[in-house]
């Protein structure tokens, strides 16, 4: 039991700590890769390839004045960031980052918790991410900020859906599992999802930009209109915890996309490759390399994130919901028939 | 054909968008490989305090007052670079060297204060084309930033180099330049020929 209770603490702290550094090096690698598609440096002054940038940010984040505007509700001004960081954080729980490890007669998974509706719990959890939003940008009594926080919660509601649908369609290629680590496992033996599902990740991958409210579909937050719309009023930490979270779910969504599609831990002849190296199941060696793997792919992902967003410019309103609903929604369901469709045929659905 | 400056202008058409363009996705990949093509390319950024952008030998920066080889200010405070100066940036004030000071001024006339607003200036070097002792040049030194208005008016105190720091001129100081400085046709070069200057042509 004890020994239980420590290593699922180490765990959480470990993943908690992965979660916020990785964020932390978004910011440092959005900037720096922004820079190489613009045909500049990027930050480099602050340690060598301005390595030392976000914790330069950071200080200047937490030192700088906060600012409580005088008509806002100050408790709700406060929750706001707090919840979107605390629904950002509590995302990562089910992601599995390897295969078990053995050590003696216990078994210890990487997966902070295996639960059998882990999908639904990442859909559950970040609906609950766009309260933060929406009594951030109440709380502040100002019209931009409630602008902006109206704006994230209808793309939020809007494209949830699709994502959803385009999220049910995988789940019947899978073999009917919500739990992620099922999900990656049987991804192991035959193709990554992505081959079943081409148009489903495509969904996905869109309804993903909207929810982490990336560019094309950032216009929550748009500088020139909104004048930075939910974070208008936010000052010093609590503007960070809202960028901050934004970077987790991004973090997160990348993941999930790299797990889901992709495969997650494994890789092409992983396990002849293991069989070469002689390891055995359940050796941490192999963990460590699918943990590698998988976060590789997640980095790639995150990359991703930033390519599109330094490429597109942002889309009008209209357009947003255009999308959302007239294109992205009777697209996953056309999906979805094709999938029971050719489900059927191959036999693994019985009616 | 209507007046055309180059072949990038296209004739606008109100016509169906077609299913590719439609989707938007071809696009976005065309607009995704621009950009990543500039992944490779080379920036051209110049780093400026570590590196420094090539300059010309004969670069136009900030002044130097010289000192001659005693170490004694070349300044006679005779005004020619003022009166040369088209922005009206240099002014100076005149003192008679006192006995004992011959190590820190080379005439019996010299500059007490000497001011050049960097502001003003535009770094065209008639004051040194103008300068007969050879005082003022210009060098590849760039004038700093400041946060004060006053304080980019440079007196004696920036401007004069310094006995143990002397600043090379070699480049603007060649023997062509002196040759050029010599050559009685022109003006200045007239004016502080003695001789004519007695006939009180000025």
């Amino acid at each position: 039991m004890l020994t239980f209770v420590i290593y699922k603490s180490v765990l959480c702290v470990v993943i908690f700590a992965i979660s916020l550094g990785v964020a932390a090096y978004s910011t440092w690698w959005e900037r720096k890769f922004a820079a190489f598609l613009q045909d500049r440096k990027g930050p480099s002054r602050a340690g060598p390839f301005g390595l030392l940038q976000p914790l330069a940010d950071g200080g200047k984040m937490f030192f700088k004045e906060e600012i409580i505007p005088n008509v806002s509700n100050k408790f709700l001004f406060i929750l706001g960031p707090s919840l979107f960081l605390l629904t950002s954080m509590m995302t990562g729980v089910v992601i599995p980052w390897g295969k078990d490890v053995t050590i003696g007669a216990d078994t210890f998974s990487l997966q902070i918790t295996d639960i059998n509706i882990g999908i639904l719990y990442v859909l559950g959890v970040t609906s609950i991410g766009v309260y933060g939003i929406m009594i951030g940008g109440w709380a502040s009594n100002n019209k931009y900020s409630l602008l902006g926080a109206i704006r994230a919660s209808s793309q939020m509601i809007s494209y949830e859906i699709a994502m959803g649908i385009s999220i049910i369609a995988l789940v019947i290629t899978a073999g009917g599992t919500l739990s992620l680590r099922q999900i990656i496992d049987q991804q192991d033996a035959g193709w990554c999802n992505l081959v079943y599902q081409p148009l489903g990740f495509l969904i996905f991958l869109i309804c993903a930009f909207a929810e982490t409210n990336r560019a094309p579909f950032d216009l929550s937050e748009c500088e020139t209109e909104l004048i930075g719309g939910y974070n208008t009023e936010y000052s010093a930490f609590k503007l960070g915890a809202f960028l901050f979270a934004e970077y987790i779910n991004m973090f997160i969504s990348s993941a999930l996309m790299a797990g889901l599609y992709f495969g997650g831990y494994n890789f092409p002849f992983a396990h002849e490759f293991y069989n070469s190296l002689g390891l055995q199941e359940g050796s941490w060696l192999i963990s460590l390399i699918g943990f590698g793997v998988y976060f590789f792919k997640t980095c790639i992902f995150i990359s991703v994130f930033m390519w599109i967003r330094w490429t597109l410019p942002r889309f009008r309103y209209d357009q947003l919901m255009n999308l959302g609903w007239k294109v992205l929604i009777p697209l996953s369901l056309l999906n979805l028939v094709l999938t029971v469709v050719v489900e059927y045929f191959r036999g693994n659905i019985i009616l | 054909m209507a007046l055309q400056l180059t072949n990038r202008s296209k004739v606008v058409s109100n016509k169906e968008q077609s299913l590719s363009e439609k989707l938007y996705l071809p696009a976005i990949v065309k607009g995704m490989a621009i950009t990543f093509s500039h992944l490779f390319k080379k920036a051209p950024t110049i780093k400026y305090p570590d590196e420094v952008r090539p300059m010309a030998p004969v670069y136009r920066g900030q002044h130097v007052l010289k000192r001659d080889e005693n170490g004694a200010e070349r300044c006679t405070s005779c005004g020619m670079c003022a009166v040369a100066c088209p922005a009206e940036a240099i002014t100076m004030e005149s003192g008679e060297r006192k006995k004992g000071e011959e190590h820190l001024y080379r005439e019996e006339k010299y500059a007490t204060k000497y001011e050049i607003n960097m502001l003003r200036c535009i770094f065209c070097g008639l004051c040194e084309d103008a300068c007969p002792k050879e005082a003022i040049f210009l060098t590849d030194r760039i004038v700093d930033t400041d946060y004060e208005r006053g304080d980019f008016v440079y007196g004696k105190d920036k401007l004069v180099e310094k006995v143990d720091q002397r600043v090379d001129v070699s480049k603007r100081q060649t023997p062509e330049v002196l040759a050029f400085k010599k050559i009685p046709g022109l003006k200045h070069n007239e004016l502080f020929d003695g001789k004519k200057l007695n006939k009180g042509k000025h």
